[in-house]
């Protein structure tokens, strides 16, 4: 049987949800006969080859080069899951949300005990993506398959939802692995 | 005046580092680079956001920064909400549990960069094969070591997962203390497995010197440069990853700053900010933006401390000071060596602590006179952390301000990716997959924080497009 295709990014996340990943440990290697890993931060394929099976998204939106990435993702798999409570909700990044973005902006550059920035200039070259007005959930952007909360979601979650997902058995998660943080 | 045929060269995105970030090269004509740069992409806003929330929310909030050292912030904010609560001075069991879930951490993500990230650079060399140059390479080559460092990583979550209640994001840590004790069976599976760990740890540190030693003649001056460093020290000199003063030293070991209260950080770092970039520029007050800037992380402790308190780390720092005759050490490749040296430390730490029958005490909280400001700086995995904080009578934060370890190597990195922007790509008549990756294994050297799942498995990717100055794309490598 042909392996299946995983590709995962992470857009306005911490990387925890990578890292729950990470966290199943010596699984890791079942996993990768399982699958091949094709775009992800785990490898350094930076755009995709060919179509995958499964995409699975940490973080919300938060820039523009975020919501390119998405749509990339959504062209490129079969199925998408929002993983883990930014992506799904855009979490604690979206707590900004409730603020104008020049507020936020104004006390990192300008207003913080320690700023020095004699010209008052607040980072604007081109070679950084543009704000979003606000933080945007995943589903917000795209049309979202699946959502796994927590945050992170454990590692048994994870490799659950996974091994249901690539074996073609239905996601029926027991209540413990499904968990809101 | 930049000339028409300028070339630029973008690299992108290079890592997650504390969000993502892209290299630009400008080249002229001739291919000489005249400036090369290190651009964080992202920006988030928690300084702005956190206000208005209560202050013991703070160390479960602020950790969600990033999910590869979420412990330091959680400790960072829990030791400032500690002075808000008049807590500072903690119990014995509070102060051992946090201490036991930093080495913890220390000890999981040293690791997970060191197997994961940095060793296919280190044991198959920058311009080895792409298929090959990743932690898969490494365990189809040294099955061994991959699981030795998929092991080690698991061991030290597994800690944090024993004192925070969760390996990522958890909530151990409370404002004045701890939630939680170590059980008798919590502790005696770790001790089960602590002489494994450090047995391996003695390895890893092998393989680190012996990379060093055997490539000094390229290694040390790759990406290097003479700089200041800076890390916490504890009273009497030794090294300490959780609790302690400031201390800066030049390149030569000279001292700019000793015993810097934490409390009196914003006398003496300011950050800059600099248009291009979403993350500032940390330096020394007393000598300037210019020159005060500063290295931070494993190299910069080793270099600022004057002992180790743990015997064999101890030895470890002996033999690493000889390489630069006991002068401060400024080779950028020796940042793997000391993180090393730390994890072989933090293994120690974390064996002394199992003995240790404090952690089964039940004392986890203490209170005193209420403060309204409070000021915390911990030595993360990456470097100086420091959290500072104002709260209102209704114990609602009305000020943050974060200096993340990553934004005081800000400028450090940028330098090693000039140097090696002009020793290594500066002239070349054409940009190679491998010349690429020596951008990789300068920053990755500085173990930037975020970036360590792009590095989990391997590597960053990256990807350089050559424009001329009209935008028409010249050239396309991908990696
Ligand atoms: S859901 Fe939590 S762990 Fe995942 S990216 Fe967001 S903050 Fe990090």
């Amino acid at each position: 049987m042909a392996k299946a295709k995983v590709a995962t990014t992470s857009l306005c996340g911490c990387f925890g949800c990578h890292m729950s990943l990470l966290d199943i440990d010596d699984r890791i290697l079942k996993l990768v006969e399982l699958v091949d890993f094709n775009k992800s931060p785990i490898n350094d394929i930076k755009e995709f080859t060919e179509r995958c099976t499964v995409g699975l998204i940490e973080g919300g939106c938060c820039n523009e080069e975020n919501v390119r990435v998405l749509r990339d993702f959504r062209k490129h798999c079969d199925i998408l899951i929002s993983v883990g409570d930014c992506a799904t909700m855009g979490g604690i990044p979206a707590m900004r949300n409730t603020i104008p973005l020049k507020e936020c902006l104004d006390e990192a550059y300008l207003n913080g005990p320690t700023v020095h920035n004699p010209s008052g200039q607040i980072p604007n070259d081109p070679e950084i993506p543009l704000l979003l007005n606000r933080v945007y959930p995943c589903h917000e952007v795209v049309k979202i398959d699946y959502h796994l909360p927590g945050c992170p979601p454990s590692a048994d979650t994870l490799w659950e939802a996974l091994v249901a997902l690539l074996t073609d058995k239905p996601v029926a998660l027991p209540y413990e692995l499904i968990k809101y943080d | 005046m930049a000339s028409t045929k300028q070339k630029r060269v973008i690299i992108e995105p290079v890592t997650r580092v504390e969000g993502h970030g892209k290299v630009s090269i400008l080249l002229d004509e001739k291919n000489t680079v005249t400036q090369a740069r290190l651009h964080i992409v992202e920006f988030r806003g928690f300084e702005r956001f956190v206000q208005g929330r209560p202050f013991w929310e703070v160390p479960v909030l602020v950790q969600r920064l990033c999910g590869i050292c979420p412990v330091s912030h959680h400790l960072a904010a829990a030791k400032a909400m500690d002075w808000i609560v008049g807590g500072e001075k903690l119990t014995p069991t509070a102060e051992k549990m946090r201490r036991l879930m930093h080495y913890g951490q220390t000890f999981q993500s040293h690791a997970l960069h060191f197997f994961h990230l940095a060793s296919p650079d280190l044991l198959f060399g920058f311009d080895a094969d792409v298929a090959i140059r990743n932690v898969i390479g490494v365990a189809a080559k040294y099955p061994d070591l991959a699981v030795q460092g998929v092991m080690m990583r698991k061991y030290g979550q597994e800690i944090i997962k024993a004192t925070a209640g969760k390996k990522i994001h958890g909530t151990g840590a409370i404002p004045g203390g701890i939630n939680k004790n170590l059980s008798i069976a919590e502790r005696d599976v770790f001790l089960k497995d602590i002489d494994q760990m450090l047995t391996w740890c003695r390895g890893a540190l092998k393989v680190a010197v012996d990379y060093t030693t055997a490539n000094l003649a390229t290694a040390a001056p790759f990406g290097s440069f003479d700089s200041n460093h800076l890390s916490i020290v504890r009273k009497d000199g030794s090294m300490d990853l959780y609790d302690g003063n400031l201390r800066a030293i030049d390149a030569q070991g000279k001292k700019i700053l000793d015993q810097v209260a934490p409390q009196d950080y914003y006398k003496v770092i300011a950050e800059e900010v600099r248009p291009w970039s979403y993350m500032k520029f940390p330096f020394i007050k007393s000598i300037g933006p210019k020159d005060g800037w500063y290295r931070v992380g494993p190299l910069a402790r080793i270099n600022t401390c004057d002992f180790i308190d743990t015997p064999e780390a101890e030895a470890a720092r002996k033999e690493f000071m000889k390489l630069t005759d006991g002068k401060p050490n400024n080779i950028t490749m020796a940042y793997h060596w000391a993180r090393m040296i730390e994890l072989l430390h933090s293994g120690e730490k974390i064996r002394d602590l199992l003995n240790d029958k404090d952690l089964q005490g039940t004392d986890l909280v203490t209170k005193g006179d209420r403060r309204d400001e409070g000021i915390a700086i911990v030595e993360a995995p990456r470097g100086t952390l420091f959290h500072h904080y104002r709260v209102n009578k209704d114990d609602q934060v009305v000020m943050a301000n974060l200096i993340v370890s990553t934004t005081s190597n800000n400028e450090p990195m940028n330098r090693a990716v000039q140097k090696v922007a002009q020793d290594h790509i500066s002239g070349k008549p054409e940009i190679t997959e491998g010349l690429l990756n020596h951008i990789e294994v300068a920053i990755r050297a500085y173990d930037p924080c975020l970036s360590c799942a792009t590095h989990a498995l391997g590597r960053m990717p990256l990807e350089v497009i050559l424009v001329d100055s009209t935008g028409t794309v010249i050239d396309r490598k991908r990696k």
